[in-house]
């Protein structure tokens, strides 16, 4: 890890219980839901992390607890840092607040990933599908999503998949 | 009526003003098929005659699912698709992608290859720079520097063409290294280019900087802080004309930058014309960052000889059992990865281009994102085009130099 980054690690774990974790050098922090908004405007006030340069989520079905994981990446422009922060949301009903209150560029970011995975916002102020058209059923980047609208049938599932399909009804 | 003809104030109750909903302000779609947008954009403005009271970016027109596919390819099969989302910078977006990989793999990528990628990726930002030039200067109805601009850009293509076999969709820059090494027309190509390029930059300024025609329609016009970029989340030429010179390749340098000497061009006013005048000078530098490059081209081998990741030449097939056994392996089921994540991101000619990649363990991505400076340049467009002329929108949007398929992915 980065000597700089480590006073930062550690009052992070200090105030808000975050996790911190290491990967080919980038620094990663793993923070509850209710924790994010505290430790993300340390970081900004305090620490620097005046951008906030990405956010997305990745899906772990089907593990449910923690089902997604939120990821957004903020970047420091004096020490060129960038810190990843992590947040586990389960997968029912699952929803985290928003980072627009802190960072207002994540407004579309929130957007994009409510749209695509189905994770809401709360007090984000445009909560609507960005990407996908307004009556879109279904999150996209869901891992139980099809990524074809035909599923490939062999004898072990073909039962399974004739089911589901939406064949003309009478 | 479809639907996005008939708009629903109710829908957008919380973005337009009271008086759109009293019906004092007009409702206007501008958009998907218009041709300033630049794409498939549709824009939602509020107006108060002529005067833009506010405008609501409509995205999503050019989505083809680009990262849930990815997810179902092998690391080498899911590169060609980074192609295909900014259709003007083709290979940086393998760049990115590539680093991402590399960086996941810890692979280390020959000094030749780290050159060629240099050269190609700044031929790449003064191909889409041209684009620009030309397309935004044309939605200011400037006509001949479209043309200009795009007779330039062809020697660009062609030199695609020499290293790659296709036009724009190249696919050159691969996991490692490149594919193959450059043909030997390639450094007179680049050094016709090189030459060329300064002169022909003088002429679109001639064109345009003191054009009393375009200064009316870009001083002034598209405002934006410091402080308003960083916390939208934008870099790029639209960070650097207001004033602060950030630049991802000498921040947090990748592909050897740190080793070329070239200045960051700022103007402090934060408007159209300190972008025009921003990205101009980034042409020019450009090239000499290319004539470097070019000047210190060393020789060696343009692909890792790690067997695991990368496969054999083709002559090693015929003689060596172990080639032919990774041959056979890479193309068939790919590479393991380790399990984890990185973030990778390099300076597009819109801003930091970056890309998220997570492996878990195995030969495909288990989810790829891309940071694309073309989204969160849209973002502001309702900052920006605020108590604005519609006629200055297309101004503005072609200041951000938006690319859509970059912005849906």
């Amino acid at each position: 890890m980065d000597t700089s980054l480590t006073p930062l690690v550690e009052s992070l774990q200090a105030r808000f219980g975050a996790q911190p974790a290491e990967f080919r050098g980038e620094v990663t922090l793993v923070l509850a839901p209710d924790q994010l908004i505290g430790a993300a405007q340390a970081l900004r006030d305090e620490f620097g992390f005046k951008m906030m340069i990405d956010g997305t989520a990745v899906d772990y079905f089907p593990q449910t607890q923690p089902r997604f994981h939120l990821v957004y990446h903020l970047l420091n422009l004096d020490t060129n840092l960038i810190l990843t922060l992590r947040v586990p949301v389960a997968g029912d009903d699952p929803h985290s607040p928003t980072l627009e209150t802190v960072y207002p560029g994540a407004n579309w970011y929130e957007r994009e990933v409510w749209d695509l995975f189905g994770i809401r916002f709360d007090g984000h102020s445009d909560m609507r599908r960005i990407i996908m058209p307004p009556d879109w059923q279904g999150h996209p980047l869901r891992k139980d999503y099809p990524l074809h609208y035909e599923e490939v049938q062999f004898s072990f599932n073909a039962d399974e998949i004739n089911a589901r399909k939406p064949y003309a009804k009478e | 009526m479809s639907e996005l003809q008939n708009i629903n104030v109710g829908e957008y109750g919380n973005l337009v003003s009271d008086r759109a909903v009293k019906g004092e302000t007009l409702l206007l779609n501008m958009g998907p098929q218009h041709p300033s947008t630049h794409g498939v954009l549709r824009l939602l403005l509020e107006l108060d005659g002529e005067i833009v009271v506010n405008c609501i970016p409509d995205i999503g027109f050019l989505h083809t699912g680009v990262e849930k596919t990815m997810e179902y390819k092998t690391f080498q099969q899911a590169e060609v698709l980074t192609d295909r989302l900014d259709y003007l910078y083709t290979i940086g977006n393998n760049l990115v992608y590539c680093l991402a990989v590399e960086k996941l793999l810890e692979l280390d990528v020959p000094e030749r290859a780290q050159a060629i990628r240099v050269i190609l990726t700044e031929l790449s930002r003064i191909q889409s720079h041209l684009i620009w030039i030309g397309t935004s200067a044309l939605d200011l109805a400037a006509m001949s520097v479209f043309l200009y601009a795009m007779r330039e850009r062809e020697l660009i293509l062609d030199v695609y063409e020499m290293v790659s076999g296709a036009r724009m969709m190249t696919t050159y820059i691969r996991p490692g290294g490149l594919w193959r090494d450059v043909p030997s027309g390639f450094e007179a190509a680049v050094r016709h280019i090189v030459k060329e390029i300064p002169r022909r930059v003088d002429e679109y300024e001639a064109l345009l900087t003191k054009n009393p025609i375009f200064l009316d329609r870009t001083v002034g016009i598209g405002k934006i802080t410091t402080e308003d970029c960083l916390k939208w989340s934008i870099g790029g030429p639209v960070l650097r004309a207001t004033g602060l010179a950030y630049d991802i390749r000498r921040a947090r340098p990748y592909s050897g930058y740190e080793q070329y000497d070239f200045d960051i061009p700022t103007q402090p006013e934060g408007d159209i014309f300190a972008r025009y005048k921003v990205r101009v000078e980034e042409m020019r530098q450009s090239v000499r960052i290319i004539e470097q490059a070019l000047d210190k081209l060393p020789g060696g081998p343009v692909r890792s000889s790690n067997r695991k990741y990368i496969p054999p030449p083709r002559s090693e097939i015929g003689v060596s059992m172990e080639a032919l056994i990774h041959h056979f392996k890479l193309w068939t089921s790919g590479f393991e990865t380790p399990k984890g994540s990185v973030y990778t991101a390099i300076e597009s000619p819109r801003g930091e281009l970056g890309v998220f990649l997570e492996s878990d363990g195995g030969a495909k991505p288990f989810r790829v994102h891309f940071r694309t400076p073309s989204f969160s340049n849209l973002q502001i467009m309702s900052l920006l085009s605020k108590g604005h002329f519609v006629a200055d929108l297309v101004g503005i949007i072609g200041s951000l130099d938006i690319v859509l398929g970059d912005t849906d992915r």
